[in-house]
Formats: structure tokens, C-alpha cells, sequence
């Protein structure tokens, strides 16, 4: 089987990458890129661990392609600290615990941030069913929620 | 899984002529969020992928005097975005962006959700009740189909061997018209539909002019209730109206037992819900 030969970008950085027509993007982004911080959850887009962004739209990574990134823009959680700089999302899932096994942290935190680049200022309903393909066996949701709400408020404080 | 090829056209003539050559084993690649699934799941192997996204009229919404032409690739996401749309048809599109989480919305589509041909696909009764047109090429050319006449049972679709689905186009209707849709699941998000229920409907002067009802999860298919259209057409969806639609809609039922509901359970709910779905489409459509 031929090889496709794909150009993206991820994380602001050009990359290529070669792949098989049948590879999901998330088998190329742990097992060929290294970016092992999304996670494989159940492979049929039900728990959210493998959450994306593409041209800043939130997918699991699970159910697309790895061919479909020619020519698109990709964020994954590697992209998300500037450095030793946590984003004020991970910082707030820290303090408040908002996370135990961490399994499904990073979908957690790619999600939460797709939602607050559009909306800075979400209910807690909105939060609820924004994060409701996001599967956590063990923290439970309401930490999780309250640490989005605490970092939404806070960053709204920031940009005033 | 071997010999998978992947092709990304630029038109739907060369999406087409790649589906023609695979011989009965393309698949259209919108969403993925069927496809991907059964393919890992083994139920399908296809011998090529045409990935639709790069064909522009396939990904964008175009108003076409007074209606809407909806790509059959185009996201949940984006067609929740549009506004307009959404002023126009919020039932269709409150229907669409019931499939699945934001996740799946970021990918899945309305042409994905029809030609996936579940009874219980949720984007479908919006669909038929709002008289959806189905754009369809093939090896044959264009036809256009209404929309209620693309499923043929449980997974089958009657689109011929190499058809792709390409768009959706909503029909221009008078002031006084909306839609809505319901559906019933155990949960509050993220389930499959026990019953759907789509309505659309026209309203002057208080008298309902037209109607179309949609009712899904109650049948092979998704079914087109010509009889509980009748009922509401015509009346000024009073009480006696809406009981008879609700007999209508339940005597259209042919649904099974399942996990997820009775055949008695789902019967009585297509009646509930053609009730407040109407009631909806109607405080939209701005009955006095």
C-alpha cells in the first residue's frame, strides 16, 4: 500500500508525516509524532480523550483520518503550555484537583479551551453539555466544572 | 484493511468517477463518525475512501431565493453557526445538533446521518417534515429526490451503486412558517432517539395552511405521516386537531421492542411528542 505523504501544521509547527490510508490521526500523533498526550479512551468517539482542534474546531482524533490534516491546522495538548508556562486551564485543574488517573485530562483541557476561545462566558449548563463528550472515571464532574468556571471568570478579570 | 486507498477530490465529477472505478467498494468519507467506526469495527473494508471535504459545493451553505442549499458535508457545527439558517429552520437544525457531542458535531453531517440510514438517525424527520430536496450524482448524472425517499430499511439506502449524496435544499415558505423537533431519550444528552418527531408548519390567521410531520425510531424508517399533516392542515391546532394527529402518528407506528423502548411505550410517545413538537413549531411560527 502506498504511502500518502501528508503536510500539516501542529501546534504552529510545519510537520510532515508519512501515513496509511486507514490511520486515524491519533494512531499517527502517539505512535509516529510523539505526542503521546492525547489519549486512545474507546476508539469510537464516545469518551473524548483523543480531543483535538482542526482550524480550531474540537474532534476526537480517533475518528479522523490522518490523511485529512494536508493543508489544516492542528492543536493537541502539547500545545497548550507555552513552555514551563501552564495555560491558566491546566494551572486551575492542578489547584483544584480536577483530575485523578489523568487519563482523560488532556481531552478535558483541549475541550475546555475550544470553549472558552469562543466563549469566555459560559453558564454552567453551557459547560456541562459543552464537556458532556468528555468521559471521567474517576474525578468526577464537578470539579472539573468548577475549575472551568474559575478560569473563565478569572480570564474575563485579566482582559478587562 | 491492506489495500486501502485514500483520494480527496476537488469536484463531485471526480468523486463520482472514483466511486464508479472502486466498483461497489468506495465510501463517501464526510464526518467519518460513522464510517471510521464500522471500519474499525470490521463490518466494512472499502477498497477506497473519497473524502468529500475538499469539494466546495459538498461543504458550504448557499440561500438560494428564499430557501437554503446545505452541503451534504457540511459539519453540525457549522450549520448551528449560521444564523440564518437557524432563524429560517431551526428545527432542522436543532435536529442535526442533537447527533452526538460537540466532538462528533465538529465532523458529522447531515449527509452522513441520512445515508447511515439508522430508523433512528435525528437530523431525519427534521428533514422530511421540512420537504428536504436530496441531491444526488451518479454514474448516471444528477437527480433529485425528496428526502423521505432515501431510506430503504435498517443500514439501506436506494441510492444506486456509485451515488454520493450532495446536498440539501430546504424550500423557500411563506411568513408565518417554522419547524421543530423532539425526540425522547432515557438521558439528557448524547443518546440514540426512543421516538423522533419533527413538525413543520404554516400559520395565517390563526388556521395552520401546511404541514409535514417526520416521525423517526417507530419503523424501518423514517417515516412521512401524510395523515397527521392532514389533521393539523386546516385547523387552528386546537385540542381535537392534535389528538387526531397524535392517532395519526400512532397508527403509522410499526416500531420493535427493544432495549431502549416497547413497541407500546414508543406508539404512545410518537403521539406526545407530534403534540409538543407541533405546539413548538407552532409558538415559532408566532401564533397568536
Amino acid at each position: 500500500m502506498a504511502k500518502l505523504h501528508i503536510s500539516t501544521t501542529i501546534n504552529g509547527e510545519p510537520i510532515e508525516f508519512l501515513c496509511d490510508p486507514p490511520q486515524t490521526m491519533l494512531e499517527v500523533l502517539r505512535d509516529q509524532l510523539g505526542l503521546t498526550g492525547s489519549k486512545e479512551g474507546c476508539g469510537s468517539g464516545d469518551c473524548g480523550a483523543c480531543s483535538i482542534t482542526v482550524d480550531g474546531r474540537l474532534v476526537c482524533s480517533c475518528l479522523m483520518l490522518a490523511a485529512e490534516a494536508e493543508g489544516h491546522r492542528l492543536e493537541t495538548i502539547e500545545g497548550m503550555a507555552r513552555g514551563d508556562q501552564l495555560h491558566p486551564l491546566q494551572k486551575k485543574f492542578v489547584e483544584l484537583a480536577a483530575l485523578q488517573c489523568g487519563i482523560c485530562t488532556p481531552g478535558f483541557l483541549v475541550a475546555s479551551k475550544a470553549l472558552l476561545d469562543r466563549n469566555p462566558n459560559p453558564t454552567e449548563t453551557e459547560v456541562r453539555y459543552w464537556l458532556a463528550g468528555n468521559l471521567c472515571r474517576c474525578t468526577g464532574y464537578d470539579k472539573i466544572i468548577r475549575a472551568v468556571m474559575e478560569v473563565a471568570a478569572d480570564m474575563r478579570e485579566t482582559a478587562r | 484493511m491492506n489495500n486501502i486507498q485514500y483520494v480527496a477530490p476537488q469536484s463531485i465529477d471526480e468523486a463520482v468517477a472514483a466511486m464508479a472505478a472502486a466498483n461497489g467498494t468506495g465510501r463517501v468519507l464526510a464526518g467519518g463518525t460513522d464510517l471510521l467506526i464500522q471500519m474499525r469495527a470490521g463490518v466494512v473494508s472499502p477498497g477506497i475512501i473519497v473524502d468529500v471535504k475538499k469539494i466546495v459545493e459538498m461543504t458550504t451553505i448557499d440561500e438560494t431565493s428564499g430557501g437554503y442549499r446545505i452541503g451534504a458535508a457540511v459539519s453540525g457545527a457549522v450549520i448551528g453557526e449560521h444564523a440564518r439558517l437557524k432563524k429560517a429552520w431551526p428545527g432542522v437544525v436543532e435536529a442535526i445538533n442533537l447527533i452526538g457531542s460537540k466532538q462528533i458535531q465538529g465532523r458529522a453531517s447531515a449527509g452522513g446521518n441520512l445515508c447511515n440510514a439508522s430508523p433512528a438517525a435525528d437530523s431525519v424527520p427534521a428533514l422530511v417534515a421540512a420537504g428536504a430536496i436530496v441531491t444526488v450524482q451518479g454514474p448516471k448524472g444528477r437527480r433529485d429526490v425528496p428526502v423521505e425517499k432515501i431510506h430503504a430499511g435498517p443500514g439501506r439506502t436506494t441510492l444506486q451503486p456509485g451515488e454520493i449524496v450532495v446536498s440539501f435544499t430546504l424550500p423557500a415558505r411563506p411568513a408565518g412558517s417554522s419547524d421543530a423537533y423532539l425526540r425522547l431519550i432515557p438521558r439528557t444528552e448524547m443518546d440514540i432517539a426512543v421516538v423522533g418527531c419533527g413538525v413543520s408548519l404554516t400559520i395565517q390567521n390563526g388556521t395552520c395552511t401546511a404541514a409535514r410531520v417526520g416521525l423517526g425510531a417507530v419503523a424501518p424508517t423514517v417515516l412521512l405521516v401524510e395523515d397527521a399533516a392532514k389533521a393539523l392542515a386546516g385547523s387552528r391546532l386546537d385540542d381535537k386537531a392534535l389528538e387526531a394527529a397524535a392517532a395519526a402518528c400512532r397508527a403509522a407506528c410499526k416500531p420493535i421492542n427493544d432495549k431502549r423502548g416497547t413497541i407500546a411505550y414508543r406508539t404512545k410517545i410518537a403521539g406526545v411528542l407530534l403534540k409538543r413538537a407541533a405546539g413548538i413549531a407552532a409558538e415559532r411560527a408566532g401564533r397568536k
